[in-house]
Parts: C-alpha cells; structure tokens; sequence
C-alpha cells in the first residue's frame, strides 16, 4: 500500500545473472525502448568469469547469454562493476540514503550496517527503479518499517571466533524471517563479520535489516532500534540453535577435503590480505582453493603484489561471478567435503553443485587445503 | 481469458523457485524437498509460502516462457517475488498464470480443478 514514490540516488542490479532466456529478452525489450538508468546502476555478478573466459566450462547458450546479458546492460548505462559486493567499492551509500538495491546480502548489508534504505529490489523490479530512478516509499524506505519488533538475546559467545558470525547469522533467517530483529549480546564484530552473519541470514531467511545493539547505526539503544515501544517478540537463541545450524551447513564434516571455496560474498581487501598471511606462513594448498572477488579488489591484490602470492600457494582467483552460481569453475567430481567460510555458499553449493560443504574457519580452511584432510581449530561451539 | 484449468499440486513447504526448480525441465529439484521431482508444467500450483533468492522470478518466467509452467498459482501468502514473474512472462510472452491468494481444498493431488474468481473449484 505505497502512497508516493521516492526519489533513489542509485541501483544495484541482480537481474544480470543469466538463468534463461527470458532475462536476455527483458533487458532487450528495455533497451528497444530506448531506456537507460537514472541514477549510477551497478552491476551484481553474472554467470561468467568476464576477466578469465578460459576458466568457463558452461554450455554454449548460457555463455552466449551470459555475454548478452553484458552487452545489454552496458547499453542501458549500468556500471560493469560485477560483484555482490557493491558496498566495498569507492563511495558506498551513506546513512539514510534512499537507494534501490537487489542481491540479498548487498540488500541486508546497506541496511543493516550502512544505515542506508533499499527494499528488497530482485530480478526485473531492480531495472525498474534504476530506469525511473525512484521506488515505493514503503517498507524498509520508511522509519516505521526499520523498526525492530524482534529482541534476539544471545548466549555467551566467545570473541575473536569467526565462525559465530556465519552461525548466528544462518539461525537468524530462521527466526526472524523477514521480522526486522534486533540482536543483543553479539560479541565485538568488524564490518566484515558483520556482512557475515548478514549473508547467512539472507540465505536461510528473506532477512533484509538487521540491528546490533551498540554497533550498527540505528540501535545505538534499544529505545532506537524499537523506536520506544517494546519488542514485540523476545527469543533467546541458544548454543542448540547454532549447532542446528552448523549441522544444517554441513556439520562437522571430517576425512577427506575435496577443496576450497571463499570470497561468498565477494572478499573484501582485508580478507584478502588475511589470507595472503596466513597462506605466507606454510606451503601451498594441496587441493583446489578459490577466492572470489570482485574486479576492482582483485585489480588492488594485483597492485600489491598479493595475486602472485596467491597463485604460488594455489588459490585460484575467481571475478564476476561466484563460485556456487554454475559448475563453470568448481572442480565438482572430487571426493570429500568442501570447506567454506561462508555460510551462504554452504546453504547453496549443495543444490546449485551437488557438491557436500563445510563451514570452517579461514585459518581451517588454509591448514585443511595444505593437509588434505579436515583440520579443526576452535572447538568452542562443542565444549 | 478463460479461467485457468489443471490438476492440483499442493506444494507440501515453501520453496525456493531459484535453486529448487529447474529452469530447463520446471521440476522441482531440491533433494531435500518433500515434492521432489513433482512436475510443475499445466498444474493449479498451491504454495505454503515461498523462500529464498528474489532470482525465483526469472525461474517462474522462464518455465512459462517454454511452456513447462504452472497455470495458475495459489499462494498461502503475498509474494513478490512470484507475482514478478508471473507478470514479466505476460509482458514479454502473453503467457498468462494469474497469481491469487486463496484457501486450498482438501482434494488429493492430480484433481482437476478450476480457478474462478479467485477460487479453487472442483471441475
């Protein structure tokens, strides 16, 4: 029930993503009608390597349609930025922005730890707002819809453990939905951690806007995040929560590691760098090892010199695309478990690649990938 | 447009048309999903609710763009993410599949059935 449109100052568009013909005909039939975006439009991944067309082992229509689908959202003026991760590029959207962004953990990040205000835009309504440069001046746009109505409460967490962040945030989805939760008790989190817990719980939950109380912008108190009234649920989530959701992942999959995948989403500069680190302090990795990353980081590992290091430890680096979309890139025919950070590609890999996931830590995932074998560190979620 | 006829399909949980039904064949291929294998083409389609990637538009519109859709949806709850799609497939194609928000009969799967103003009626 949307009375007026607002005016947006950008896009984020989801809809380049090939998955048939059908997304080729629509921007075609936008383009003969002469539309091009309003406002600066980025693009989200595609289903090609654009930058390494050598690593694409897909059939012919979907590469010719993934380079299609290229050309024409060239032609409507998009930015060919091609990552899930717009908020790591130069000048992300500021608290209070209105902006009309698609891909769920872009959306549930702009939200929650930017501050700005996008809906959830998707295939199709994301082209839409960018060529006509506003939206519907409803639900997460407006102060009533970012409201909090959920109160989680956490259990004792530990800190500096990353894997809470993946954990918490795949039971999140669960919990909340699409209720806007507020949570409280999560340990100190960096913006990373935070786009994190985020992702998973986008993937198992249609979660948009979260708040932290005492980190993200809008939940400096509880009387900000609920807008003084009181929650209107309280749930406390427990350890039991976070191990379904480790089981829900993957569980603790031990023997035999078939390979790595990280970078979902797209690998900020920081997490590149951290793993260069720990990849300097022993041998390569013995099984296959992505990183995916937008072309603008992987343009800065470039710089830095990191992208050799990489490529002597074995870690190939994948742009434009992820990793779980098709089985372009994966080796998927290997016996064993595929360890992942990231509790999105864990929630997807499965269905999209038939492939058994794994979520480990990154310093598991280096020492698993130089051993061949499930290497487990922390084991704070079973003591 | 003559209402849309076809056998009932109730869709047992809420699925995610990206990743849980194939855009090439319009069967439903999430392992773990109790209609595994169910066969979405020319059925009345009854959904609890949907989940997951706002991509399920494209996946709605491309199995009605090849003919291997739904004719009509039934849906438990407001979704958008479906009603794009379901709009896209007759902007570009004239494939009609109205989506509606309506009770589902007690009637096995298979059953003929008929959408009239909305509503589920047995053939």
């Amino acid at each position: 029930g949307a009375e007026t449109l607002l005016e947006i100052s950008r896009a984020h568009i989801d809809g380049c993503l090939w998955h048939g013909q059908v997304n080729v005909d629509l921007a075609q039939r936008f383009v003969e009608l002469g539309g091009r975006v309003r406002v600066p439009t980025t693009l989200n991944v595609g289903i090609l390597d654009l930058l390494h067309p050598d690593r694409v082992r897909g059939e012919a229509r979907l590469i010719e349609g993934g380079r299609e689908l290229a050309r024409l959202h060239r032609e409507l003026g998009c930015r060919e930025t091609w990552t899930c991760a717009p908020y790591l590029l130069p000048d992300p959207p500021r608290l209070g922005e209105q902006i009309a962004w698609g891909e769920s953990n872009a959306i549930v990040y702009a939200n929650s730890v930017l501050g700005a205000r996008t809906e959830r835009y998707g295939d199709f309504t994301d082209l839409c707002a960018a060529i006509c440069g506003r939206a519907l001046a409803v639900g997460l746009h407006t102060d009533a819809g970012r409201r909090a109505r959920l109160l989680v409460e956490l259990p004792p967490l530990p800190e500096g453990e990353e894997l809470v962040f993946p954990l918490v945030g795949y039971a999140l989805g669960r919990i909340a939905g699409s209720t806007v939760a507020c949570l409280s008790g999560l340990p100190t989190a960096t913006n990373d951690d935070l786009r994190t817990l985020g992702a998973g719980a986008a993937s198992s939950g249609p979660v948009a806007l979260f708040h932290v109380l005492g980190r993200t912008p809008e939940a400096t108190t509880l009387a900000d995040a609920f807008g003084d009234s009181e929650p209107e649920r309280v749930v406390q989530l427990t350890l039991d929560d976070l191990r379904a959701a480790r089981d829900a992942l993957g569980g603790i999959a031990g023997g035999a590691v078939a390979g790595v995948s990280v970078g979902t989403p797209h690998a900020s500069l920081a997490e590149c760098e951290r793993l260069c680190a720990l990849l300097s302090a022993g041998g390569p990795a013995r099984v296959p090892f992505y990183l995916s990353t937008g072309r603008d980081t992987a343009a800065a590992l470039t710089a830095r010199g990191l992208a050799a290091t990489l490529d002597e430890s074995g870690v190939t680096i994948v742009t434009d695309t992820c990793t779980y979309l098709a089985p372009t890139i994966v080796d998927t025919g290997r016996a064993g478990t595929w360890l992942t950070t990231s509790a999105k590609w864990a929630a997807y890999a499965p269905a999209n690649l038939g492939v058994r996931p794994g979520l480990a830590s990154l310093a598991e995932c280096v020492a698993s990938a130089r051993s061949g074998t499930l290497e487990r560190g922390a084991g704070w979620l079973d003591g | 447009m003559a209402d849309p006829t076809g056998p009932l399909l109730r869709i047992a949980a809420p699925i995610s048309f990206w990743g849980g039904v194939d855009p090439v064949t319009g069967r439903v291929i999430e392992e773990r999903h109790p209609n595994f294998g169910a066969v979405l083409a020319g059925t009345i389609l009854c959904l609890p609710g949907a989940r997951g990637s706002s991509s399920g538009s494209s996946v709605l519109a491309e199995i009605l763009r090849i003919g291997k859709g739904p004719r009509a949806l039934v849906l438990a709850e407001p979704d958008g993410v479906l009603a794009v799609g379901a709009l896209i497939a007759r902007e570009l194609y004239g494939v009609d599949c109205p989506v509606v928000y309506a009770a589902v009969p007690d009637l096995p799967d298979g059953t003929p059935v008929r959408l009239v103003d909305g509503r589920i009626a047995a053939v």
